[in-house]
């Protein structure tokens, strides 16, 4: 599957390249500033000149662009003045032109991909969004919807010039019933904040990232966000009780039922659950909350070979039960970073692999004395080498930060490429010693974290500047490896711009044209999040 | 000298906590609040495990004051490295009205009891912040005093300490016995790994009480009341300078 559709691909980018003459009409040069430096924030003397610079990894010596690069602007209509006085009227005050304020949101928080957006929308009501909507529907006008930018696979900015719409203001909490635990927000509620209002009335959200202090509930939702607590509290696809989207033409469609079972009719939400933007836009959420555990424990602990930590996971299971909330791992190399990025010290001794294990549960004596015994059996049985437990919340939040800021640390490193897999859970580390084998010594730091609980593996790569010939040596390798045990080219980034093209690895082609059609029913004109998501070859 | 070293512990509301304070005013909310060591008590016995296993002393006791539930707090001490633990019940009324007075009276009798060489406490509590108890110690028993400790170190029978002052730092040479108060740049706690989180369940915890070290629990101050701190008042945008200055006089400031 994966090869015919790299011939097909190879095959007509070939044929594009071949003329001479680039595909850019002239506006469209105009406004991109010098070859090779759009979306790339590369040095220009890596770039090949004279051949259409859309690139974003250049493929190794030849002419032919790598999946993850940009596609051509499609025909959309420009910004007009006309334009501009309309969304004025509508959004008073918040209609934003200026270069320097649209800086932050035309960059993704890799600072990996650029846009060209010239406006940037910040409504405050559906009513808003909606009439946003129905105009550059009927303009033509390409629309970005844009929550926290925290998203990794640059599905969050614009490509091109496409209108910045911001959930940043719709930040107001509708409801919460301490009873259900039901709770309705707009979309543009940031996750930190929707804690801690949760937390002060004894329940907690059922989703933690550690993007939580600026990512927001829709876009968590609209890429059907994973994070720490799926192992215990499943996907927003099974806790979003009900959603209120606007439509490409500005309908509203209110679903935004806050009732545990309903099922009357097909289940809308689920297809806007994970659209990443492509198929509405999220203007509320109500999702179902869990109680705030009374007690929280951590634990993190150190194993020397992978088999004994997935041994430990599975006496885990068995030992702590119910009251298994996380189950996260990060290896060596990992460690190294923190140590030496952002001073983090180990808070035990030197391993090849650690463990954060979290438990939450109503009585902390129950969950203590599991968690004791545990810790014996495990230490006893030789599956762990060494530990430490911490029921003090400083102590929790330190030893959580080990594998929250993993992620921070890579950013120090250099240069980073970001895989995020889902894989048979015993396959996980192979991938990294694999890919470690095939790079050698090309790449600075290889390293593997992640829900190893989910089956998720986070394999990360890094090198001082970014480097073609290193990106054309792990992919498609990565790719093929992962497709090869039936496994997901990602777990939970979702597509976005970087990855829409690799699909085919994880979906057969009969499942990616469904998608298509039913991209065209919701969103004829194609306004919605353009380039993103479906492959290029669908259109 | 007896190589022994005596570790004050007291167990606080977890410094993350959002304080509450009871209804009636008489102190704060401590039912079901998460407890945990005082950061600056874990200093105190990460600086005497540390001297330990330097060699420089040969036993690190943990002491601490309360209920039942101070042994958590002793046991997390063991689990950092302490030999064995003393635990001074106080309960109830006494309990409440426990302060730096009758703590410290309580450790300068079990110094002399153990024969200790070297008593190393935090500098302050974080409920209270008195800052007292390791002053009145040394008082009690006229033993030189080396507070707000930022590093310690053992000369024969005479310790070195580098203090932390308003000036800077300033550096004196005490004799043993004597009393150090730790402040935060001493030393960096350890984690209690789980090897010692084990083993610490075999140590030893000697249960004591005021009386039998001919303490008087009495005390001497009253609280009255507790209150929260003033709630924080949004702030106000204005457009111009003319509507500040209109504001400000509003409200009397100016």
């Amino acid at each position: 599957m994966a090869g015919v559709f790299h011939t097909t691909l190879a095959l007509r980018t070939a044929l594009r390249y071949l003329s001479p003459s680039c595909t850019l009409t002239s506006a469209a040069t105009a406004r991109l500033l010098p070859p090779g430096s759009r979306k790339l924030l590369l040095p220009a003397s890596s770039v090949q000149s004279g051949v259409c610079s859309r690139r974003l990894h250049a493929g190794a010596g030849g002419p032919t662009p790598s999946p993850a690069a940009a596609p051509d602007r499609l025909p959309f209509s420009k910004v007009t003045q006309e334009d501009l006085d309309f969304f004025k009227k509508v959004l008073p005050g918040r209609t934003i032109t200026d270069p320097d304020l649209l800086e932050a949101n035309n960059v993704d928080w890799l600072k990996s991909v650029r846009g060209y957006s010239e406006v940037l929308l910040r409504p405050q009501t559906t009513e808003e969004v909606s009439q946003i909507l129905r105009y550059c529907n009927s303009r033509n006008l390409a629309v970005n919807p844009q929550g926290g930018n925290t998203g990794l696979v640059g599905g969050s900015v614009p490509v091109y010039d496409e209108i910045i719409l911001s959930t940043a203001l719709m930040n107001n909490i509708l409801t919460f019933d301490g009873v259900s635990g039901i709770l309705t927000c707009q979309a543009g509620c940031i996750l930190e904040n929707l804690s801690n209002y949760l937390e002060e009335r004894d329940y907690i959200m059922p989703l933690d990232l550690g993007a939580k202090g600026s990512c927001q509930i829709g876009g968590n939702v609209a890429t059907n966000a994973g994070g720490l607590r799926l192992l215990r509290y499943g996907s927003l696809r099974g806790t979003v009780l009900g959603l209120e989207v606007v439509l490409a033409d500005g309908q509203v469609l209110d679903c935004l039922a806050t009732l545990r079972k309903d099922n009357t009719g097909y289940d809308l939400k689920q297809l806007f659950i994970g659209s990443e933007g492509t198929l509405g836009v999220i203007t509320a959420v109500s999702i179902l909350c869990p109680r705030k555990p009374k007690s929280v424990n951590v634990v993190f602990l150190g194993c020397e070979t992978f088999e004994q930590l997935l041994q430990t996971f599975k006496l885990c299971r068995g030992m702590l039960g119910e009251i298994l909330s996380a189950f996260e791992f990060l290896d060596s190399e990992c460690m190294r970073l923190l140590n030496t990025h952002l001073k983090l010290p180990n808070p035990i001794t030197d391993c090849p692999f650690y463990v954060v294990i979290e438990t939450a549960g109503s009585n902390p004596t129950h969950d203590e004395e599991k968690l004791h015994n545990f810790l014996e059996e495990a230490m006893t049985s030789s599956l762990v080498t060494d530990g430490t437990v911490a029921t003090e919340d400083t102590k929790i939040k330190a030893l959580w930060s080990m594998r929250e800021r993993v992620t921070e640390s890579l950013t120090h490193d250099g240069f980073t490429y970001k895989y995020d897999i889902s894989l048979p859970v015993e396959r996980i580390y192979q991938l990294v010693t694999d890919m470690r084998e095939h790079l050698g010594d090309r790449a600075k730091s290889v390293v593997g974290y992640g829900h190893v609980g989910d089956g998720n593996l986070h394999l990360n790569i890094t090198s001082p500047a970014k480097d073609p010939a290193l990106l054309a040596a792990i992919e498609p390798f990565v790719y093929e490896w992962t497709a090869g045990c039936q496994g997901s080219i990602s777990a939970e980034h979702g597509l976005g711009l970087k990855k829409r093209n690799y699909i085919y690895y994880s979906k057969p082609s009969q499942a990616v044209a469904l998608m298509g059609n039913i991209k065209a029913m919701l969103d004829p004109k194609g306004i919605l999040n353009p380039y993103k998501t479906l492959p290029d070859n669908l259109r | 000298m007896s190589g022994r070293v005596l570790v004050g512990v007291k167990r606080v509301i977890d410094y993350a906590v959002k304080i509450r304070v009871k209804p009636d005013h008489s102190g704060v909310v401590t039912d079901g609040v998460k407890h945990s060591m005082n950061p600056f008590c874990e200093i105190a016995v990460e600086e005497a495990v540390k001297l330990k296993e330097k060699k420089l002393i040969k036993e690190v006791v943990a002491v601490s004051c309360g209920p039942q539930q101070v042994q958590e707090t002793i046991r997390t001490a063991l689990a950092m490295g302490a030999d064995r633990g003393i635990h001074v019940e106080v309960s109830g009324k006494d309990y409440d009205n426990m302060g730096p007075l009758q703590v410290s009276k309580i450790m300068a009798a079990l110094a002399k009891k153990e024969e200790a060489q070297l008593v190393i406490l935090g500098k302050q509590a974080i409920d209270d912040d008195c800052n007292q108890t390791g002053q009145m110690t040394a008082a009690l028993l006229d033993w030189p005093q080396g507070t707000f400790a930022s590093e310690v170190t053992l000369e024969g029978d005479k310790v070195k300490v580098v203090r932390e002052i308003d000036g800077g730092l300033e550096t004196i040479k005490i004799n043993t016995p004597a009393v150090v108060t730790a402040d935060l740049r001493l030393n960096t706690p350890r984690y209690a790994t789980l090897p010692n989180i084990m083993k610490a369940k075999k140590k030893k915890i000697a249960n004591v009480k005021p009386a039998d070290l001919g303490v008087d629990m009495a005390s001497r101050v009253e609280v009255l009341r507790v209150d929260e701190p003033p709630q924080r008042q949004a702030g106000m945008k204005v457009e111009t300078v003319e509507d500040l200055v209109g504001k400000l006089k509003e409200a009397g400031r100016i």
